[in-house]
């Protein structure tokens, strides 16, 4: 009599399954989304600096200006796009856009450069994308640095101290660290979570939820025969970013791989609760939807320290981020991939994250109602 | 006209007569905008180093009390071996290992360039090579200052360039001026697409869609109709967002407000054409969502959120051009917080006028009655 229980329960998960394999835009989607999001990170998204547009007001115009221009052209950071006359054109190349720094060079530049040994430059950049401008401003200031030493005199040229510099585990400071496991993170938590909150509130929103209710099937056996897809799913994810993480991206991976796939089972499993959860709190789908959609992309992208560094918020911002999933997930991997280690230094991760499984199933267990209203 | 005013009608009656959707629309993004807004940030406030001292002389330890002294260095202590520092690396307990070698006071004192290695973790390259900038500044400083005063003569100084740097906009640098539009053009975005497409796509799903289809309301009064509540509600969503910029975060409004509302009201007409067309060429919520968010995490990465959009590769420059976010999050910022006129953001009006009417006519013709 138990034979067939676990028949039914297959029969029931592949029926899942072909729901799935059948909508073939979604699942070019689901597929897509991973490859489409490395490129993203990989070229796009990056703070890297290059050709800013920069405008240029040269009240000198002599050869030492002309001199430190080009010298900031050929830098590869700034391309002088527009010259100015007067200081009134600053204003409106800045607004509209059309320049992101301006450089100011005072009258007489190269006579005051050699003669009362100091001339003045003024930097104005537009700082309603501060983090540009910042970088922008920084460039700028260390070339005109290694101009002026170039062309002075060369008294008290030795360097005072000798600092060498060690970058431990990456030391060509590339951003595919940081990426490849943010995006990991990111995908792996939509697409799960998501994808499992929605499919089970459209069985409540449709009314099929009740049959299947009735079957000989266990409630439990329902909701793991409709994730149960989505695992599949999101672990071919998880290895498919890997793999191109690895080959396209030169990503290390210093640590045991059957670790880290352990580690993304763990997580994976995670997401799933987690859109257990929000099924079990939301009527329809578009309920689900915004929950998963609103309450985990912006945060997952904004407070996993996935792009910005978890040290540098403020202290509730901190805590905060210390109850986002993706957060404990990403840390465990980079330590794993990149710094190498084993399950010693993850264990805490690990924990945590189990205990959240634990929480979420926990607690859609008592909302669940087997008999709906 | 009347059976649109219908339509219009029927749709804002659903709205609010769904309890459970309307916290959903107007509370979560605030929310959000609430919390996010603070936590986008680069800059580096406090950066971990532990000093491994095997010289342990007046003037290393000096050295150190100039990092203790910083306000971005916090010392973590560490036992007398680059081993156990890098130990604390490992574990991410520290950021960044100083090694001061035996002989720095010798070589200071003997007029030699002392030796000092730094050991930085460089998961974040960013984050690196920012430690490592501030670090040999601090060290450089030091070290020319003891060099100066043991010259102790008025040696003839070579010319310098002085720099000056003014932050125009937002002399501060705060982040939050830069976010919370940022993140505003999300939210709208969002809530205006997603409840759009998935409003049409619900008729379709419960069948409810049959009872309009075989009524005598033309193909363009049904998708106005449908348009015009999420539009407004967008809208007014965008207006609630910006007074809690406002109030909250103090972003700076310097730019004419008519004029943003009207890129707006321009923008939401494409962003809300394109869930109408997603919507009618799906069949359930489930693959709308899906190829909406697809679409939308695409757009919005490559709009320029958090990075600028100038230093992006030529192909992602190309692609920006149909691409709305990128539009949206470029005119909001520079109306707001520089203050551009109509003249300033023509090109990107233009654009965006092009693709909506595109887009709409483009939902209509797609939209069938029969299926």
């Amino acid at each position: 009599m138990n034979n067939s229980k676990p028949n039914k329960f297959w029969g029931f998960a592949l029926k899942e399954f072909r729901h799935i394999f059948r909508d073939k835009r979604t699942l070019l989607i689901i597929f897509g989304m991973p490859i489409a999001e490395l490129l993203i990170f990989g070229y796009v998204v990056t703070n890297e600096i290059k050709d800013a547009n920069i405008a240029i007001l040269d009240k000198s115009g002599d050869y030492l200006s002309q001199k430190l221009t080009s010298k900031l052209a050929s830098s590869g950071y700034f391309i002088p796009t527009t010259y100015l006359y007067s200081e009134n054109e600053i204003e409106p190349v800045l607004r509209s856009g059309k320049a992101k720094m301006v450089v100011v060079y005072e009258p007489n530049f190269a006579e005051k450069f050699f003669r009362e040994k100091n001339a003045a430059i003024q930097i104005i950049t537009d700082a309603s994308e501060p983090n540009t401008a910042s970088l922008l401003a920084n460039y700028a200031g260390s070339i005109i640095n290694s101009f002026a030493s170039e062309n002075g005199a060369n008294e008290l040229r030795s360097s005072p101290i000798d600092i060498r510099v060690r970058m431990l585990y990456n030391s060509e400071l590339k951003s595919v660290f940081m990426f490849v496991p943010g995006t990991m993170a990111l995908i792996l938590m939509l697409l799960t979570a998501m994808m499992t909150a929605i499919s089970i509130a459209r069985e409540k929103e449709l009314g099929t939820m009740e049959v299947l209710l009735v079957s000989p099937l266990k409630p439990s056996h329902i909701v793991l025969g409709k994730v149960l897809p989505y695992v599949g799913l999101a672990f071919i994810n998880a290895l498919v970013i890997l793999f191109l993480g690895y080959t396209v991206f030169d990503l290390p991976m210093r640590g045991s791989l059957a670790l880290l796939l352990l580690v993304s089972f763990v997580f994976i499993i995670l997401a799933l609760s987690l859109g257990i959860f929000i099924s079990t709190v939301s009527k329809t789908q578009q309920v689900a939807m915004f929950f998963s959609m609103i309450g985990l992309m912006l945060p997952t992208m904004l407070l996993s320290g996935f792009i910005f560094p978890i040290e540098n918020m403020p202290l509730v911002l901190q805590w905060l981020s210390a109850l986002m999933p993706p957060r404990w997930f990403i840390s465990a991997i980079k330590t794993i991939m990149i710094k190498g280690e084993g399950i010693a230094y993850v264990w805490k991760e690990m924990l945590i994250m189990i205990g959240m499984i634990v929480f979420f199933l926990t607690l859609s267990i008592k909302k669940f109602k087997v008999r709906l209203s | 006209m009347r059976a649109i005013l219908f339509i219009i009608q029927k749709e804002f009656l659903q709205i609010f007569r769904n309890k459970t959707m309307l916290p959903i629309i107007f509370l979560l993004p605030i929310i959000q905008l609430l919390i996010l807004a603070n936590a986008a940030t680069f800059e580096m406030k406090n950066i971990n180093i532990s000093v491994v001292d095997y010289d342990n002389s007046r003037i290393s330890r000096e050295v150190i009390s100039h990092f203790d002294a910083s306000t971005f260095f916090t010392i973590i202590p560490t036992e007398q071996s680059v081993e156990k520092a890098l130990e604390l690396v490992h574990s991410n307990r520290t950021d960044l290992v100083m090694v001061i070698p035996n002989g720095f006071e010798k070589d200071i004192d003997n007029s030699i360039a002392p030796k000092v290695q730094l050991l930085v973790n460089s998961i974040n390259g960013m984050g690196a090579s920012l430690a490592y900038a501030y670090s040999s500044s601090i060290l450089m400083n030091f070290t020319k200052n003891i060099a100066i005063k043991k010259l102790n003569v008025n040696i003839q100084t070579p010319p310098t360039i002085s720099t000056q740097t003014s932050y125009w906009y937002n002399p501060e640098l705060k982040y939050s001026h830069f976010m919370v539009p940022g993140i505003l053009v999300i939210l709208v975005t969002i809530i205006g697409m997603f409840l759009t497409a998935l409003n049409l796509v619900r008729e379709k799903e419960l069948g409810t869609i049959e009872q309009i289809n075989v009524t005598p309301i033309k193909r363009y009064q049904f998708i106005i109709g449908k348009l015009v509540p999420f539009w407004i509600i967008a809208m007014f969503e965008l207006a609630f967002g910006l007074l809690v910029g406002k109030l909250l975060f103090d972003i700076p409004i310097n730019g004419s407000l008519t004029l943003l509302f009207s890129f707006a009201g321009v923008f939401l007409v494409l962003a809300l054409g394109g869930g109408l067309l997603l919507s009618s060429i799906s069949s359930s919520q489930q693959q709308v969502m899906f190829v909406a968010f697809f679409f939308m995490i695409v757009f919005v990465l490559m709009s320029g959120i958090f990075t600028s959009t100038e230093s992006m590769p030529n192909w992602a420059q190309i692609f920006n051009r149909i691409n709305p976010l990128y539009y949206f999050m470029k005119v909001i910022r520079m109306v707001l917080v520089k203050g551009a006129n109509l003249s300033d953001i023509r090109e990107s009006f233009i654009s965006v006028s092009i693709l909506a009417v595109t887009m709409l006519s483009f939902a209509i013709f797609r939209y069938k009655k029969t299926s």
